[in-house]
């Protein structure tokens, strides 16, 4: 009896996740405009993606803004996660908690206070501003993931680099970075990701000329969705789930 | 001894972390092809020597010579030692060949000339064909021969070894100690190890540096330390030990434990107060008429090769170890021949 409620609330759980995304994936190749209404298979709103201009330019915003930013933050968070790591014990807790703030603080809270910032140091907001706002986010996320890395790494490791001849350049490169090597990856991946899906502070750090998907299908909810956004949300979900799967994947074999 | 033979010498050696002194005036010399033992209890300096030696430490004051010419600001990459690192450092991400050869690979030798040294290193720590593996993937003991034979391809003038069996079970133990040493006399290469372990210290060095709270109690080859311990904590801490407070009285006789002694210690003056060391297994067992102190056994345990009794002769409880066993309970007579008795001032100002 217990096995089978047990199971049960493991379904209705899985329904309430899923569903919605599932018709959204079933809408997505509907026909027709109506969403009443099964109108036949059709590629047509993955078509009409594809030819729709603003949509092409928001994603390839999104998908440069996710890389750029990605790239930056994962060489600035591997660096800042090695400095953690050599501090001393009191620095280093004040670092973290300085870490972890941002992660912890809502979107909201953060993409208001870059937008104030960049109108106080009159950089005009864009495209520039908007690749910025992500490395800032993204950071934390790195740091948290080599972090740990690091830390499970044998302290003398660095040392024996050393005493077998290595500069502090080839320790580096050759043995710090290897070491933690997962938890770059691992920390590249979930900043891309996170990059590809914000909303909040994209919305306040760009002008309404650089728009990335999320904050364009927001302005265009405001005039009644077309399923064109169906399709796209769906290629979306698709490649989120093939990264998150990667990540898991990753983080299944750090176990191990 | 000349200077020129020594190969390092530590002069003056001072280290304080935040105020707290972990080293204090440290001065002690390495010659060539020798094997040096650092033994103390832990916190007693000795790994900081090491690492001060590495290069991964800078003294507080003091000078490191190597050959005669000061090292202290040489970083650890440009010196010609190697070490042996405390649960072992190889790095996981290179298989056991790659482990070896990343020193070799720094100085730019030849793949071919890289191949033939990695494996004759192999070879000599006994994993020949175990070039392929993942260390992670080794036992202990093959992970410490990895560690040894990483080091030792690069033909260090000085092998700097800290604690590298402490991870080891005891078998395990004893057989990596005769290898050790056997390869240190077969290359000729200068050792100095790290160790808390009294035992691991007799067996395996030509010299030991006895340590305590960042202060060197005593210098000398393994017999000399082990018969003639310079104060009490050393003699208590190489091998067991009865340490009792006496009185000498003057010239070759000594009072302790209710009575008087004849030994053959002089130059202490007279009427001072001493520590009296005496070890186990110099106390003989003999009849309650004939000892020089009577005693009654509290406990026996069987130790393998003897047994150990607790014997309470009043003022003080004696550790004997015999190869006859006194049952508990039973009255029996102490005795010690003078040359037996070891003299020492008395801890404090041993110190200095």
């Amino acid at each position: 009896m217990k096995r089978v409620f047990k199971r049960i609330y493991l379904a209705l759980i899985l329904i309430f996740l899923y569903v919605p995304i599932l018709v959204l994936i079933v809408q997505s190749f509907n026909a027709g405009k109506s969403r009443a209404k099964w109108e036949g298979f059709s590629f047509h709103w993955y078509q009409e993606l594809v030819s729709n201009a603003s949509i092409m330019n928001a994603l390839w915003v999104t998908v440069s803004v996710a890389i750029i930013a990605t790239i930056v933050a994962t060489i600035l968070g591997t660096l800042a996660a090695i400095g953690i790591y050599s501090m001393k014990k009191r620095p280093q807790a004040v670092m973290m908690t300085i870490t972890n703030l941002p992660n912890t603080m809502p979107d909201i809270v953060t993409g208001v206070s870059l937008m104030l910032l960049y109108i106080f140091a009159k950089v005009e907001r864009g495209y520039f501003t908007m690749v910025l706002a992500h490395i800032t986010f993204d950071v934390p996320y790195v740091v948290l993931s080599v972090l740990p890395k690091l830390k499970q790494m044998n302290t003398h490791i660095y040392e024996a680099a050393l005493d077998l001849g290595a500069t502090p350049a080839y320790a580096l490169t050759h043995v710090i970075i290897p070491e933690c090597k997962q938890g770059i990856v691992t920390g590249a991946l979930l900043a891309f990701t996170l990059s590809l899906d914000d909303f909040t502070i994209s919305y306040f750090t760009t002008s309404p000329l650089v728009q990335n998907l999320s904050t364009l299908i927001y302005s265009a909810t405001k005039l009644g969705i077309s399923p064109v956004y169906y399709a796209l949300s769906s290629l979306m979900f698709v490649v989120l789930l093939v990264l998150l799967l990667i990540v898991n994947h990753r983080t299944g074999d750090n176990k191990g | 001894m000349m200077e020129k033979e020594h190969l390092i010498d530590l002069k003056h050696i001072s280290k304080e972390y935040d105020g707290v002194t972990v080293l204090d005036d440290i001065s002690l010399y390495i010659r060539k092809k020798e094997f040096v033992t650092l033994l103390g209890p832990s916190g007693c300096g000795k790994t900081t020597t090491l690492r001060i030696i590495g290069g991964f430490e800078t003294p507080t004051s003091g000078e490191v010579l190597f050959e005669g010419k000061d090292i202290v600001s040489l970083p650890p990459y440009k010196r010609r030692v190697n070490t042996v690192f405390q649960k072992y450092a190889l790095f996981p991400h290179l298989n056991v060949y790659d482990n070896i050869a990343f020193g070799l690979k720094l100085k730019k030798m030849s793949k071919a000339e890289i191949q033939k040294r990695v494996d004759y290193m192999l070879d000599l720590v006994n994993l020949a064909g175990y070039g392929k593996r993942r260390v992670d993937a080794l036992s202990g003991g093959q992970q410490q021969r990895v560690a040894i034979a990483r080091s030792l391809v690069n033909e260090p003038e000085v092998l700097l070894l800290d604690e590298p069996l402490g991870a080891l079970d005891l078998k395990l133990r004893k057989d990596m100690q005769l290898e050790l040493k056997s390869m240190q006399q077969r290359l000729g290469i200068t050792f100095l190890y790290v160790t808390h372990d009294q035992e691991e210290a007799l067996t395996m060095s030509d010299t030991i540096v006895v340590m305590r709270d960042g202060h060197i109690l005593q210098i000398g080859d393994p017999k000399h330390i082990y018969d003639e311990p310079a104060n009490a904590f050393v003699a208590d801490f190489i091998g067991e030990s009865n340490i009792l407070r006496g009185e000498m009285i003057h010239d070759e006789l000594v009072s302790f434990a209710g009575r008087e002694f004849p030994c053959v210690d002089f130059g202490f003056g007279e009427h001072v107060p001493v520590d009296v060391v005496i070890r186990p297994e110099d106390i003989m067992l003999v009849g309650e008429d004939v000892g020089q102190l009577v005693g009654t056994v509290q406990s026996v345990l069987f130790k393998g090769v003897h047994y150990e009794m607790m014997i309470d002769c009043g003022t003080f409880t004696f550790k004997v170890h015999s190869t006859t066993m006194e049952p508990q309970g039973s009255k029996v007579g102490l005795n010690v021949v003078p040359f037996n008795i070891h003299i020492m001032k008395p801890m404090k100002e041993a110190g200095k």
